[in-house]
C-alpha cells in the first residue's frame, strides 16, 4: 500500500512538473524572451557604456562584476513569477480544485509547483548567461558552487512565490511583492555594486538583506570575489530555503486560504 | 462491507459564525444512486465539499468505503470522482491534456492516462474535440468534460453537484443515460439536484436536507408512499362557477375562467375515485396533469415550503 502510494505520488509529481513546464514553454515569448532582452539592455548600458567609465570593482572589470548579479536577478524574478502566477491563476479560476480533490500529498504539490519555477528560473539563467557571453569571457571559478547557488536560489524564490499565491486574494496581491519588495531588495543586495562602496550605516543595513548573501555567494562561485564568505552565504541561503519550504508545506497541509 | 459514505454528526461553522451544517448523519450504500435534495443554502454543496476534501469540517466523522477522511485522506480521495457545480478548468489547456493530467494527479501513468482519456472522451462524445482548448467548447461540452474528468481515474463513487443545471433537455437526457449506465456498472452515485423530476427518475434513495440537517432519508418509493396528498390540474369541457369538493378531494379554481380545476387528492384515493366523483357531478374532463411531480410535492411539504410545515 505504501509502495503504491509512493508510486502514485511520483506519477503525480511528474504530471504536475510537466504541466508547469508546458505552461511556460507554451508562452515562451512572455516567459523566456523578456529576461534576455532586459539582460541585453543592462549589459549594453551599464556594462559597456557606463561600465568602461566605472573601471574595476574588487579587481574585476565592471561588466564581469555585473554578470552574476544580473543572472541571479533573472533567476529570482522568473522562478518567483512562474509559481506565483501559475498557482494563483489555478486558485482564482478554481482549477486548483483538480489537485485539492486528488490524493496527491501536500509535499508533492509543493515540490511540483516549485520544480516548475526552478526549471523556468534555470532556463532563464542559462539564456542570460548566453547573452552575457557576448560581452565578455565567462570564466566560472566554481561551477558546482554556481549551480548549487542557482538551484537553491530558484527553489527559495519559487517557494516564496507559492506562499505569495496562497495568501493572494487578487491579481494586485501577486504583483505587489515582486515590484515593491523583491526588486528593491535585489537591487540593494548588491546586483550592481559592492556594498563596501556604501557608508558604514548602509553597509550594516544591507547586511540585514537576505539577498545580499545569496547574490554574494553566487558572485563568489563565479568570480572568486564577494563581500561575504561563501560559507556564510551558503548557510543563510539554506536556512531560508528550509524555512520557506516548511512554511509553504504547512500552509498546504492546513489548506490555508485554499479550503473553505 | 462498509457503506460507500457514512457521515456522523457532521458540522460546519464558517469563520463568520454561520452554521452551514448542524449535525448531518447520512448513509449511502455501495452501488446506490442517491439524491441529496434541499433548498438553496440547505447545506448540500457544503456536505459534498467536506466529503471531497474541498471544505474542512468543524466536527463529525466521514468515512468513504470504510476509509476515515481524517486518517486516510488519500484513500478517500482516490475513491471519489467529483463534478462540481461551478465550472473549474484551465481555459487554455487542451481537452485531452486536462484528462491525462487529472489521471496523473491520481497516480495513473501517462500511457494509461492517454488510453483512459480517449475512452472518456468517447463516452462523453467529445473525441473530435480532443485537441481543442477548453475555452473553445460550448457550455454543454464543458459540463460533459467535467464529468469525463471526474471519471478518468475510475472512481468507485461519483459525486455530482447539480450536474444538469442550465443544460438543454437533450444534454440532460444523455447525462441521465450515462449516469444510469455508470450506476448499473457498479459506480455509486451521489448527486444534488434542484430538479426533483431528475431525482425521481434516476435515484433509488433520497435524502432531504434543510438548514444544515438531514430531515429525511430513505428509498424513493417509501418516501413517496408517505406523501399524503397529490395535486392534479384538470381542464374541463364546461366551466364551473365555484369549486366543488368531495371527501378526500379538495378543489380550487386554478384561474378565473372556470375551465381549470386544481384538485388536492388524498393518497388513499385512486384516480378512478376522482373521475367517479367528477362524473357524478356532471363534470367532463378534457385533460389532466400533475401540478408537481410526487417527489416535489413530498419535498415541499417536508421542508415546509408549501405554506404548511412538515412533521
Amino acid at each position: 500500500m505504501a509502495t503504491e502510494s509512493v508510486q502514485a505520488n511520483r506519477v503525480a509529481y511528474a504530471t504536475l512538473v510537466s504541466r508547469e513546464i508546458r505552461r511556460f514553454t507554451r508562452i515562451w515569448v512572455q516567459t523566456l524572451v523578456p529576461s534576455a532582452v532586459n539582460a541585453l539592455l543592462y549589459f549594453v548600458i551599464f556594462g559597456s557604456l557606463i561600465g568602461e567609465r566605472v573601471g574595476d570593482l574588487q579587481g574585476v572589470a565592471y561588466i564581469d562584476y555585473l554578470v552574476p548579479g544580473i543572472v541571479l536577478m533573472s533567476i529570482i524574478l522568473n522562478s518567483y513569477n512562474n509559481v506565483v502566477s501559475s498557482f494563483f491563476s489555478a486558485k482564482h479560476q478554481r482549477y486548483l480544485e483538480e489537485i485539492l480533490v486528488s490524493p496527491m500529498a501536500s509535499f508533492v504539490v509543493l515540490c511540483g509547483y516549485v520544480s516548475g519555477g526552478v526549471v523556468r528560473g534555470l532556463c532563464v539563467g542559462v539564456i542570460v548567461m548566453a547573452v552575457a557571453s557576448l560581452f565578455g569571457d565567462l570564466g566560472v571559478r566554481n561551477p558546482i558552487g554556481l549551480l548549487a547557488y542557482a538551484v537553491l536560489t530558484a527553489i527559495l524564490f519559487a517557494t516564496l512565490g507559492l506562499i505569495n499565491a496562497i495568501f493572494a486574494r487578487s491579481y494586485d496581491d501577486i504583483s505587489i511583492v515582486p515590484h515593491f519588495v523583491l526588486t528593491p531588495l535585489t537591487y540593494f543586495g548588491g546586483v550592481f555594486y559592492s556594498i563596501t562602496l556604501l557608508p558604514p550605516f548602509w553597509q550594516s543595513l544591507s547586511a540585514l538583506n537576505p539577498l545580499y548573501y545569496i547574490i554574494n555567494g553566487f558572485r563568489h562561485s563565479m568570480l572568486g570575489v564577494a563581500d561575504v564568505t561563501s560559507g556564510v552565504a551558503l548557510l543563510v541561503t539554506l536556512a531560508l530555503v528550509v524555512a520557506a519550504g516548511l512554511c509553504a508545506w504547512w500552509m498546504l497541509v492546513r489548506g490555508i486560504r485554499l479550503k473553505h | 462491507m462498509p457503506n460507500a459514505i457514512r457521515i456522523r454528526g457532521l458540522e460546519k461553522v464558517w469563520t463568520n459564525g454561520k452554521r452551514a451544517l448542524a449535525g448531518v448523519d447520512l448513509e449511502v450504500e455501495r452501488g446506490d444512486f442517491y439524491a441529496l435534495l434541499g433548498p438553496n443554502g440547505a447545506g448540500k454543496t457544503t456536505t459534498i465539499g467536506v466529503v471531497s476534501s474541498l471544505v474542512s469540517k468543524s466536527a463529525g466523522e466521514v468515512t468513504v468505503f470504510g476509509h476515515d477522511l481524517e486518517r486516510e485522506p488519500a484513500a478517500v480521495r482516490r475513491a471519489i470522482g467529483l463534478v462540481p457545480q461551478e465550472f473549474n478548468m484551465n481555459l487554455w489547456e487542451p481537452v485531452q491534456e486536462v484528462l491525462v493530467n487529472q489521471a496523473g494527479f491520481y497516480g495513473v501513468p501517462k500511457r494509461e492516462g492517454i488510453k483512459r482519456a480517449e475512452a472518456c472522451l468517447d463516452l462523453l462524445g467529445l473525441r473530435d474535440r480532443a485537441d481543442s482548448l477548453v475555452r473553445e467548447l460550448s457550455g454543454g461540452m464543458r459540463r460533459r468534460l467535467m464529468i469525463a474528468r471526474a471519471l478518468v481515474h475510475q472512481p468507485q463513487l461519483l459525486i455530482l453537484d447539480e450536474p444538469t443545471a442550465g443544460v438543454d433537455i437533450e444534454i440532460r437526457r444523455s447525462t441521465w443515460a450515462l449516469l444510469r449506465r455508470l450506476n448499473q456498472e457498479g459506480t455509486t452515485i451521489l448527486l444534488t439536484t434542484h430538479y426533483l423530476e431528475e431525482a425521481e427518475a434516476l435515484c433509488r434513495t433520497v435524502g432531504i436536507i434543510d438548514q444544515g440537517r438531514l430531515l429525511e432519508q430513505g428509498p424513493v418509493d417509501i418516501l413517496l408512499s408517505q406523501a399524503s396528498v397529490q395535486t392534479f390540474v384538470f381542464d374541463l369541457a364546461q366551466p364551473v362557477a365555484c369549486a366543488p369538493s368531495w371527501e378526500g378531494i379538495s378543489c380550487a379554481l386554478a384561474d378565473g375562467s372556470g375551465y381549470k380545476l386544481e384538485a388536492a387528492v388524498s393518497a388513499d384515493l385512486t384516480l378512478n375515485d376522482v373521475f367517479t366523483a367528477f362524473q357524478q357531478s356532471g363534470l367532463s374532463v378534457l385533460s389532466m396533469r400533475n401540478k408537481q411531480n410526487r417527489l416535489e410535492e413530498f419535498f415541499l411539504r417536508r421542508v415546509g415550503r408549501d405554506g404548511t410545515h412538515g412533521n
